[in-house]
């Protein structure tokens, strides 16, 4: 009697086929629609090599820095118990959703040309420091992920069973003896996946190269498409540029993509495994100088922000009220185009999980991590430019663009919850002969609301801080709050900047945890 | 041989009580409910947490304060006594010495283990590539090796098929017979306890009651082992 069982066409599926469609086309169609509009190739000067080699190797020494700087951070969190340590975790994650523009103008703050450390130099006699160029790229770009890095790191070691590090204290394991057999096995499997990802986070950066970079000698390709557009308008050498931009991207993805692939998220990371070798009082003094470094290079610029913008908040004017309107309203946007599409994709992922069609789906969402939102905002451009004035939709097309681009990170929340709850539930649901809308109501919602709110979170605070393919768009009277704050900068108005930009971190955080708590509450 | 002097292990509302001792050589089952303490236990005397009140002494030293690689403990978790990057050979090893620079001399001791534990031969294999009963006869060839006095096991055996259990029970008896080690063993089975422990401590209701002879106990039952057996 029983039958075979045949791949199943469900309504998930075709939905979760169609958004896979739209948003291939949304990201390799602009390619294509990009290349169509190309030159013929050639057309590339020195200018442009010159960005492909400062993209490269700046996201090379990035990486490279952000990683092996995460290693001893992460050893001592995950070897010392002590006050504050929850605190400290929780502002590891915090840079994730900080703006970059404010992110740069703390980093400035400190590390500039009028900043604390060259105040103090000049005041000594020395030269004062300048952050413009390769440095203070890397330096963002180490901020930034510094902190991924030793999460990825510590998520490592929480996946150690805690009997091996008993074990190892049993066996009467020294500092080098663990270190060989438990903690080199960690970084083995984790750090290429970790600099993988962030070598892709930082090829594919746009506002820290155009706040910190520019010039011939630091040009990302991202910033270069920018600049052949706005300013020199020559689409061929844009399109040209987005193809090379996508190679990459593709390519560090697809790197990124295969060597990060056993990494569990949401594992806590809040277990501290006792250890009985590192009581020694070098060990811990060691640990204490690494936290409180890290510590103090993630407070810094943050409390920069924090007291200047208190003075510079009264120096806002009515535009900035508009734009901090206008960013809400598309991190709203964002937000909803970005849950909707994550839980049809995840719905379909997890329903198909065994099937081609499944994998398939799981890319399409993760698409945008190769294809550039400057590469996906050109293609659009060309396609809208001789239909509507680009600037009339300069705020849809930037929520939707911003929502493509925070899809992936909200799927890394949902899917793997999505997956288990079919996997718990999914049977028990199919003999009770429960689908559709019922069993999303009743089985999928109620599990995975934490993680959803958490995800809605990430992706309004992204868009609030976003400040890329706005910058392609909008004209100077339908900025967002991140663009209106870039052209402060700009006109060298810091104090008003810095307002702007306690304004803009405030609301980028009250919106993601408003997002959280939703999805927390009862 | 080991003593415990009117211990006391708190965890937040948990607590376990024990006061009393028993010789060298015994075999001792720890039965009883899951929850009620038993692992805990284990873990003290490994020195993997300190009792808060009382003490524990092995061969009459007070152990307080001697961390878990000083004393004169092995102990067996349920899963996990493996490190999965490192082959049998080197994982039996590691009970000699934790940097793994053996002489000729302890290179035959680590064969000769695995030998008495039924896996010569094995040496080069990674854990992932053994049965659940042989990851944990290699545990067992490192605690021979190590030969220390007190052996624990945290019911190592427990995820085993019935005669496959029986078989690594019958291995442990033939090894502490040899090496004149007393045993400590967690279970939940009786019938465990009856195939090798001469004494069986009921632990419930925050208590590790003192050792009785085990035959005699699963022969007439406190109430307390009664609910528990059904």
């Amino acid at each position: 009697m029983a039958e075979r069982a045949e791949p199943v066409i469900t309504p998930a599926l075709v939905a979760g086929l169609g958004v896979a469609g739209f948003l291939a086309a949304l990201s390799l169609g602009t390619v294509a629609v990009v290349a169509a509009a190309a030159d013929t190739p050639g057309h590339l000067g020195a200018g442009d090599w010159a960005a492909l080699k400062f993209t490269l190797s700046q996201a090379l020494v990035s990486a490279a820095l952000s990683t092996i700087l995460a290693i001893p951070v992460a050893r001592a969190l995950a070897r010392r118990r002590f006050f504050g340590r929850d605190l400290l975790i929780t502002l590891l994650g915090a840079p994730f959703i900080l703006p970059v523009i404010v992110a740069v103008l703390g980093l400035l703050a400190v590390y500039g040309r009028g900043g604390l450390i060259s105040e103090l130099l000049v005041a000594l006699g020395y030269a004062p420091l300048s952050i413009y160029g390769f440095r203070g790229v890397v330096l963002a770009h180490v901020f930034f992920n510094l902190p991924l890095a030793t999460r990825l790191l510590l998520q490592g070691w929480q996946r150690v069973p805690g009997e091996h590090f008993l074990l190892a204290a049993q066996l009467g394991m020294s500092t080098r003896d663990i270190n060989r057999v438990i903690e080199r096995p960690i970084l083995r499997s984790v750090l290429p996946g970790a600099f993988a990802t962030i070598f892709l986070l930082c090829v594919t950066s746009f506002a820290v190269a155009l706040t910190l970079g520019g010039g011939p000698r630091a040009t990302t390709i991202e910033l270069a498409i920018y600049q052949a557009f706005r300013f020199d308008f020559d689409m061929g050498r844009a399109a040209l540029l987005a193809l090379m931009q996508f190679a990459i991207g593709a390519g560090a993805a697809v790197f990124a993509w295969r060597l990060a692939r056993d990494g569990a998220p949401g594992a806590g990371l809040g277990r501290v495994a006792r250890r009985w070798d590192c009581a020694g009082f070098a060990a811990r003094i060691i640990d204490g100088a690494v936290l409180a470094a890290v510590s103090l290079f993630l407070l810094a610029p943050l409390a920069m922000v924090l007291l200047r913008g208190v003075f510079g908040l009264g120096l806002l004017d009515a535009g900035a009220v508009t734009a901090l309107v206008r960013s809400v309203i598309v991190a709203l946007m964002s937000t909803a185009l970005t849950l909707g599409m994550a839980l049809v994709l995840g719905t379909a992922v997890a329903r198909h999980g065994a099937g081609h069609m499944a994998g398939w789906i799981e890319s399409a969402g993760h698409l945008s991590l190769a294809a550039s939102p400057m590469v996906i905002g050109t293609g659009l451009f060309i396609l809208l430019y001789p239909l509507v004035d680009p600037a009339s939709v300069a705020l849809a097309v930037t929520a939707l663009v911003n929502a493509v681009m925070s899809l992936p990170f909200a799927l890394r929340a949902l899917v793997p919850v999505m997956r288990h709850v079919q996997s718990v539930e999914g049977m028990l649901a199919d003999s009770l002969d429960m689908g559709g809308w019922a069993r999303f109501r009743l089985v999928t919602w109620p599990a995975i609301r934490p993680a959803a709110g958490f995800a809605a979170g990430l992706a309004a605070a992204l868009s609030m801080g976003d400040l890329g393919v706005v910058a392609l768009f909008a004209d100077p009277d339908a900025a967002t709050l991140p663009l209106y704050l870039y052209r402060l900068m700009g006109s060298y108005r810091m104090e008003a900047a810095q307002g702007a930009a306690l304004l803009l971190v405030a609301v980028s955080i009250m919106l993601f945890r408003l997002f959280d708590w939703l999805g927390k509450g009862a | 041989m080991l003593q415990l002097a009117g211990v006391e292990i708190r965890q937040g509302d948990f607590l376990l009580a024990a006061d009393w001792r028993i010789a060298r050589g015994v075999r001792l089952a720890l039965i009883g409910p899951s929850g009620a303490g038993k692992s805990t236990l284990l873990a003290s005397i490994a020195g993997f947490l300190e009792p808060d009140a009382g003490r524990i002494l092995i061969d009459g030293h007070d152990m307080r304060g001697t961390p878990p690689g000083k004393r004169p403990v092995s102990l067996l978790f349920q899963e996990h006594n493996l490190f999965p990057y490192l082959t049998v050979w080197q994982n039996v090893a590691l009970g000699l010495r934790p940097d793994l620079k053996l002489s000729a001399d302890e290179r035959r001791l680590v064969a000769r283990s695995l030998d008495e534990v039924g896996l010569a031969g094995m040496d080069g294999r990674l854990p992932a590539a053994l049965s659940g009963g042989q990851r944990q006869r290699v545990a067992l060839a490192r605690a021979l090796l190590r030969d220390r006095p007190l052996l624990l096991l945290d019911e190592p055996f427990a995820a085993l098929g019935p005669a496959l259990r029986g078989e690594m029970l019958d291995l442990v008896r033939r090894i502490t017979d040899k090496s004149g080690a007393t045993l400590l063993m967690v279970t939940h089975d009786p019938r465990d306890a009856a195939r090798i422990a001469d004494l069986t401590s009921l632990v419930s209701a925050g208590q590790a009651h003192a050792p009785v002879p085990t035959g005699e106990l699963l022969r007439n039952p406190p109430a307390a082992l009664r609910d528990y057996l059904g």
